[in-house]
């Protein structure tokens, strides 16, 4: 009895424990019972979002793509950023004092002018001078004991057992950011265990950095052989021709040759500063058994730190209380006054005090906590578009009434990539440059029309490409100028495809009239290689593809592989047509262009241009324009380098994305940039609004429960009726007939 | 018991040898060591010596299963299996191919899973033992069919779906839970709520049909008749002499999934956002992180041993009549 009473009581405390922990903030009106948050930060300044892959690392000399980049570039300072507002993307200072300015020097050292012939010049240097008193944020690497030793820079393993992050070490310290700490950076890119992914590239620009890895990886494997997996290679101690440290706020690059796109390197976190002090501690024995290294605990400069780093569930980005300062840009494009993005002119960055990212997989959840008002900004998936954007009849999208009522706001903007179908230009059929290939491809170009692709899988997010320049792109023009005259004619101001029966008659002359080889009779036959993305709309996608071709009377053979498998086939040359796609790197027409050049072949060369695409005047030409500077010079240059690839058609142009969000009402306005990354700094919130349209979108309902629990009690009655009847009437017969 | 326990052990060596193998043969023949390389490397301006540097560092630059540059036993030894291997059967698991610690991931993603999986076992047992028992007490009536009926329309019915319906009518309608979520200690609780209630309606079709077969096969046996000719009730019956002799087949189907429980449910972790195991061995695999495929089907296959080894032993103790020998 004893024992049951103590039961109960037990059974009804956990109850209790559970129904407060439920309804937690019930009593509080505007708490609502699906808030994912905790109730104590309804009023915070924090920004919520989710990522759906997490990050592979965070180390800069590593991270590349958009989901590390997102992390890494609130952290950590490169020299240069780019404008928030101002359009075509311009490069301004961030560390450095100012954008620097190259010195050319001929083979023999001495000076030449700034437009000296870019054959003459042997090196450019650039000199970086950094802003003095920036200090990195507070971290146990940098920590000292009161006789200036480091406090973890002899840790052993045992010392670790009960670290599981930076913040478990009780002591912090921080230091002044220093010109030596940019050139041990660009150091570690040709570190032999970081492997680098523009390790090879800058090989080919920075002086001496091919050697350097060399020496490096000599002295790491001797290191190795002594001291095992937990290796410190002090970079300080071998010297890089190509970078120099000229005194504590300077420091120069030296470039081979004339390479004016470095500057927009120095712009991504790959040249961003790297503290000695951190490297060492984080190659101190046990820590990386730990998780405890570059590629989950940056050490920066910048506006925000990485307070909470769990890549499972969610990563928190924190202020750094030593953050340097910054204010918001006084000057944007016409236009953004009106828009409300100059209002915050002149103030001290960061507004917003922490980022809360959480990982989120699915589309369907991320989607509705955004309508719950949970998440402050979303993408558009194709899911959720007829349900948040209508295209008016003037072909400009608009928000549905749905989101309107929310204060829900559209941003759109045209991203720096163009996706496309390429002819490999070794294949016997496809390829080459007789005049037969050419009329085939540029038959095949007009047959591809991707205003229906755009309408059909895109929901009309893209503008159908003219060459391979996307729209923010020096080299790109709006209009009849810009338009591809291989493709379409120019009607009533706008770009018109060309007719079937045009590319039916470019067929003909090719000697496939009606699809088929004028000599042998024949049906053309071509086959597609394409990376199966096993996505909803894949088969559609390949069946579209298929009708594209008929319509010319070509028999398409889609062989859609795996990606690996696609790649391979790629770099051996066995594919004819193939569909690819680019992202810009920096807002530069030479990283588009350079797709296909000669020397890049993908097949000879093992570079970048897909179709191995080869054309003299044109690889002449590339090599004119990609040391020119933006400018009417310039502009000529690319106009007949795109009227080349036009003629030559080696890609059908496909399409540029355009890219949709939302964002709350309670959220500042917004800028897309799809060059930088940096941008979380620019943005404010207003937590109590947010926190009223929760309340607002969220009150709980009850009453469904209570049917819910009626229509069960109801089930129970004839189970109860049955149970009754089953124990209870036999025996009663058996009484009545005893009577 | 003791001895055939340790023998049930040794036993197991073999297997996962033989599973480990298999691992090294389907993930080596769907993707190459370059392809991994590229696949960590990133597809922008990734070079030939930058893929060997990483196979190298990575110790992918080995022959898979025999190195004839080497004699006698380091023929097999300095091989891709071998040195990929014998960590494994000291449970060291070594690094993920990006670089993270796999154990220190496993022990962090392991709790969420649980926290959703115990209760959907125990609370789904419970749930269709009694109602499998209710259908085998109203046998042949009505309500039994209708049970039946019911039963087979919600296995018929989708997991995704349940899941999507769920978030969508409690989450998105009601607004009485998170959407998707997770936190730490109690603050969990709102979290997992909805999933783990989705997860015993999800289960309840087709566990309810199993058990109400056993209870039926059950039910016509002699020490039934010989309790009610006793007098006893029906419910004492079934709940008191039925449940106990029907433990058998049931232990078979739950024993053995119990230590695999902190493995973690794909689906229901990925639309929840619960930071779990689950998905762990699927973004490896799309990742083409061999170093954490390996890992977790390793660990599977231990997991699913130690589950028949417990099943065995439950048999002792619910069946006095099994001796393990």
């Amino acid at each position: 009895m004893f024992n049951l009473k103590h039961r109960a009581h037990g059974c009804v405390l956990v109850a209790i424990l559970i129904l407060s922990v439920f309804l937690s903030g019930c009593g509080d009106k505007d708490q609502t019972l699906n808030n994912p948050y905790r109730a104590k930060d309804k009023h915070a300044n924090i920004y919520y979002s989710a990522f759906a892959e997490r990050p592979k690392t965070l180390d800069p000399a590593r991270s590349y793509t958009s989901n590390e980049t997102l992390f890494t570039s609130q952290i950590y300072e490169p020299p240069l950023q780019y404008h928030y507002l101002k359009r075509p993307y311009t490069l301004v200072p961030l560390t450095a004092t100012q954008v620097p300015q190259p010195i050319y020097l001929d083979a023999n050292g001495k000076v030449l002018p700034e437009d000296a012939p870019a054959n003459k010049i042997a090196t450019s240097v650039y000199e970086i001078k950094i802003k003095p008193d920036i200090f990195y944020q507070p971290h146990p690497a940098f920590a000292k004991d009161e006789r200036g030793n480091y406090v973890y820079h002899k840790l052993k393993i045992d010392d670790l057992a009960e670290i599981d992050t930076l913040s478990d070490f009780k002591r912090q310290g921080t230091r002044r950011l220093l010109a030596e700490d940019y050139v041990y950076q660009i150091k570690r890119l040709a570190h032999p265990e970081l492997q680098s992914p523009i390790f090879g590239l800058m090989s080919k620009h920075i002086v001496g950095m091919q050697a350097y890895a060399q020496v490096l990886r000599e002295y790491y494997d001797e290191q190795r052989k002594q001291h095992g997996e937990d290796t410190y290679l002090d970079l300080r101690a071998y010297d890089l021709a190509g970078v120099e440290v000229v005194d504590a706020n300077t420091y120069r690059i030296k470039i081979k040759g004339k390479y004016p796109q470095i500057l927009y390197w120095l712009a991504m976190p790959f040249f961003a500063p790297i503290p000695w002090e951190a490297d060492y501690f984080y190659s101190q024995p046990g820590m990386q058994a730990n998780n405890i290294s570059f590629d989950w605990f940056p050490v920066g400069t910048g506006p925000y730190m990485l307070s909470e780093n769990n890549p499972n569930r969610r990563m928190v980005l924190s202020r750094n209380p030593n953050y340097h300062g910054d204010t918001y840009p006084t000057q944007g494009e016409e236009g953004d006054a009106a828009q409300g993005l100059l209002q915050r002119a002149g103030q001290s960055l960061p507004f917003i005090d922490s980022y809360v990212f959480s990982l989120e997989k699915e589309t369907i959840p991320r989607w509705n906590k955004f309508l719950q008002g949970y998440y402050d900004q979303s993408a558009i998936s194709s899911d959720s578009f007829e349900q948040s954007v209508k295209v008016g009849s003037d072909g400009q999208a608009h928000l549905t009434p749905e989101m309107r009522d929310k204060g829900i706001r559209l941003n759109t903007s045209t991203g720096t990539a163009t996706y496309y179908y390429g002819f490999n230009m070794l294949d016997e059929v496809v390829g080459g440059n007789s005049a037969r290939a050419r009329l085939l491809r540029r038959a095949i170009s007009i047959a591809l029309d991707q205003e229906e692709y755009i309408s059909i899988f895109l929901n009309g997010r893209g503008i159908p490409a003219q060459g391979p320049l996307p729209p923010g792109i020096f080299g790109y023009r709006e209009g009849e100028a810009g338009a591809n005259a291989q493709v379409y004619e120019w009607h009533n101001d706008k770009a018109q495809r060309k007719t079937l029966a045009q590319a039916k008659q470019l067929l003909a002359q090719a000697g496939y009239p009606d699809g088929r080889d004028a000599k042998t009779g024949e049906p053309l036959v071509l086959n597609y290689d394409t990376p199966a993305s096993s996505g909803p709309d894949d088969k559609a996608r390949l069946e579209w593809m298929r009708k594209q071709f008929d319509k010319l009377g070509i028999q398409l053979n889609v062989r859609a592989t795996q990606y690996n498998r696609f790649q391979e086939k790629m770099r051996s040359g066995n594919a004819q047509i193939f569909s690819w796609g680019w992202l810009a790197d920096y807002p530069d027409p030479e990283n588009f262009l350079f797709l296909l050049y000669g020397p890049n072949g993908k097949v000879k060369f093992g570079g970048e241009n897909a179709s191995n695409y080869t054309n003299k005047k044109f690889d002449r030409l590339f090599e004119k324009m990609r040391s020119m500077p933006n400018g009417p010079q310039r502009q000529a240059v690319i106009d007949e380098m795109l009227e080349l690839v036009r003629y030559d058609a080696p890609w059908v142009w496909g399409f540029h994305p355009q890219n949709f969000s939302l964002t709350h009402a309670w959220l500042s306005p917004t800028k897309p940039n799809e060059i930088a990354n940096n941008t979380l700094k620019y943005l404010a919130l207003a937590p109590k609004q947010r926190a009223k349209a929760r309340a607002l979108w969220n009150s709980p309902i009850f009453w469904p429960l209570g049917v819910g629990f009626g229509i069960f009690v109801l089930a129970l009655v004839p189970v109860g009726i049955r149970y009754w009847r089953k124990e209870h009437r036999p025996l009663r017969k058996k009484k009545l007939g005893g009577s | 018991m003791l001895a055939y326990i340790i023998r049930r052990f040794i036993y197991a060596i073999p297997i996962l040898i033989g599973v480990n193998v298999l691992t090294f043969m389907l993930f080596f023949i769907v993707n190459s060591p370059d392809d991994m390389a590229r696949a960590h490397l990133g597809q922008k301006h990734v070079t030939s010596q930058a893929i060997a540097n990483w196979k190298q560092q990575h110790g992918y630059d080995k022959p898979l299963f025999y190195n004839p540059q080497t004699s006698g036993v380091n023929g097999y030894s300095d091989t891709l299996f071998f040195q990929k291997s014998v960590g494994l059967f000291a449970f060291d698991f070594g690094v993920s191919d990006a670089g993270r610690d796999i154990g220190a991931d496993i022990k962090q993603r392991m709790w969420p899973s649980l926290a959703l999986a115990l209760p959907v076992l125990l609370v789904g047992l419970l749930t269709n033992i009694t109602f499998a028992m209710l259908m085998a007490f109203f046998r042949g009536t009505y309500l039994d069919i209708t049970g039946v009926i019911l039963c087979v329309v919600m296995m018929s019915v989708s997991a995704l779906f349940y899941i999507i319906g769920g978030q969508y009518l409690v989450g998105k309608l009601l607004h009485l839970v998170p959407i998707s979520g997770y936190d730490t200690g109690l603050q969990a609780f709102k979290f997992v709520l909805l999933p783990v209630i989705i997860g015993v309606i999800g289960g309840v079709g087709a566990g309810s049909r199993w058990y109400r077969t056993i209870y039926l096969e059950e039910i016509n046996k002699d020490y039934v008749r010989t309790g009610r000719a006793k007098g006893l009730s029906e419910l004492t019956v079934l709940f008191k002499h039925v449940l106990k002799n029907a433990l058998v087949p049931i232990l078979t189907g739950v024993v053995v999934v119990i230590p695999t429980l902190f493995l973690g449910s794909l689906l229901m972790e990925s639309f929840f956002g619960i930071p779990g195991l689950g998905s762990y061995t699927i973004d490896a695999i799309q990742q083409q992180d061999f170093a954490i495929v390996r890992a977790m089907v390793f660990l599977g296959s231990v997991l699913y041993i130690v589950g028949l080894i417990l099943t065995d032993i439950s048999y002792t103790l619910v069946d006095p009549r099994i001796r393990l020998q």
